[in-house]
């Protein structure tokens, strides 16, 4: 009997493929590929009412009231305003303890309240708009406040504190209060 | 026979092929990394509207969404104004406040994020807002891109 040694084959993965392989991987994925970021303006909601208790009784003077119609229409505190108006209201009604110290408006901005309030048929687009000019407004005031405390915009200080501790925003909260939307016409 | 030889190189005129793959699979493996694979099929229409003072969503994992818009009927037409979660319409609204109580139990750090086309009613929008403060959910975001506002 004879036994024959046979040689072994060298087992060996073909590599030339491998690269062709890799691109048609590439390839798919760079096809798929979406790189979005989210971005939305951020707000937080109240918890939901309490029937037994009362609502905390709020001065007049503290609360800034904005209606929107369905037509895009503005009214703050009963009166008629446009849309580019309204930061500078705001900022006016917020910080009118360091500004004019006008008796109508708030006493404090930590106990200012920006209230909005739409019908229901007004357009989403509209309602964001106006959100965006009251959180801008807000925005405005932190950023003034961290130059003067600190010397930086309050984006790079609220970088460096922690959530806690940030003063700027304990000083103008964001007080923002969506009011359920009347049932309109 | 001239006296001038071309003078010729003796290094071989080729681009080095063996760390292609290598090259490759680092660039196949940034993608892997960095692809978001659409995970739901949109039935409603969304298009995003506008604003400029807006933030990140760093914590993507944190985060759900919730779809309002018009439903897509095909052929170019949409319907009613609809909600949609994952991959579902939602028929009933007050089921809102129970799919998003699951969702909260599981990420107590949950962001819900409302992309709510830009032509849709506020009615809609404050009823699913309601549910979610029933639900407890009471991070929201409201998607919008960034950009100059349109002239109203």
């Amino acid at each position: 009997m004879k036994l024959k040694k046979r040689s072994r084959e060298v087992a060996e993965v073909p590599q030339a493929g491998m690269a062709d392989i890799a691109f048609l991987l590439l390839i798919f994925f760079l096809v798929v590929t979406t790189i979005d970021v989210d971005t939305g303006i951020g707000m937080q909601l109240p918890p939901p009412p309490d029937p037994d208790q009362e609502p905390p009784p709020i001065r007049e003077r503290n609360l800034m009231n904005i209606l929107v119609n369905a037509r895009g229409q503005i009214l703050i505190n009963e009166e008629r305003a446009s849309l580019h108006e309204v930061r500078q209201l705001v900022i006016d009604f917020v910080d009118n303890a360091n500004r004019a110290q006008d008796p109508n408006l708030s006493e404090d901005p930590r106990q200012a309240i920006v209230s909005i309030k739409t019908d229901r048929q007004t357009p989403y687009e509209i309602y964001i708009d106006m959100l965006d000019e009251v959180i801008g407004a807000y925005r405005q005031l932190r950023d003034e406040a961290s130059m003067r405390e600190f010397g930086i915009p309050y984006r790079q200080y609220q970088a460096r504190v922690s959530r806690d501790d940030n003063v700027i925003r304990e000083m103008y909260p964001q007080n923002i209060s969506l009011a359920e939307p009347d049932p309109g016409s | 026979m001239s006296k001038f030889q071309k003078k010729q190189a003796n290094t071989k005129q080729q681009v080095p092929t063996a760390a292609m793959p290598d090259i490759i699979f680092m660039l196949l493996i940034f993608f892997m990394v960095v692809t978001v694979l659409r995970e739901v099929e949109l039935q409603v229409r969304v298009d995003f509207t506008r604003a400029d003072n807006i933030e990140k969503i760093e914590q993507k994992r944190l985060v759900s969404y919730i779809y309002i818009g018009p439903e897509i009927l095909g052929g170019g037409r949409y319907g009613d104004t609809r909600v949609q979660i994952d991959d579902a319409l939602v028929d009933d609204i007050y089921a809102i406040r129970r799919l998003m109580y699951d969702k909260l139990m599981e990420e107590p750090r949950l962001i819900v994020s409302l992309r709510v086309d830009q032509q849709s009613e506020m009615g809609i929008v404050s009823d699913v807002q309601q549910e979610l403060r029933e639900a407890g959910t009471l991070r929201i975001n409201y998607s919008t891109l960034r950009g100059a506002q349109a002239p109203m």
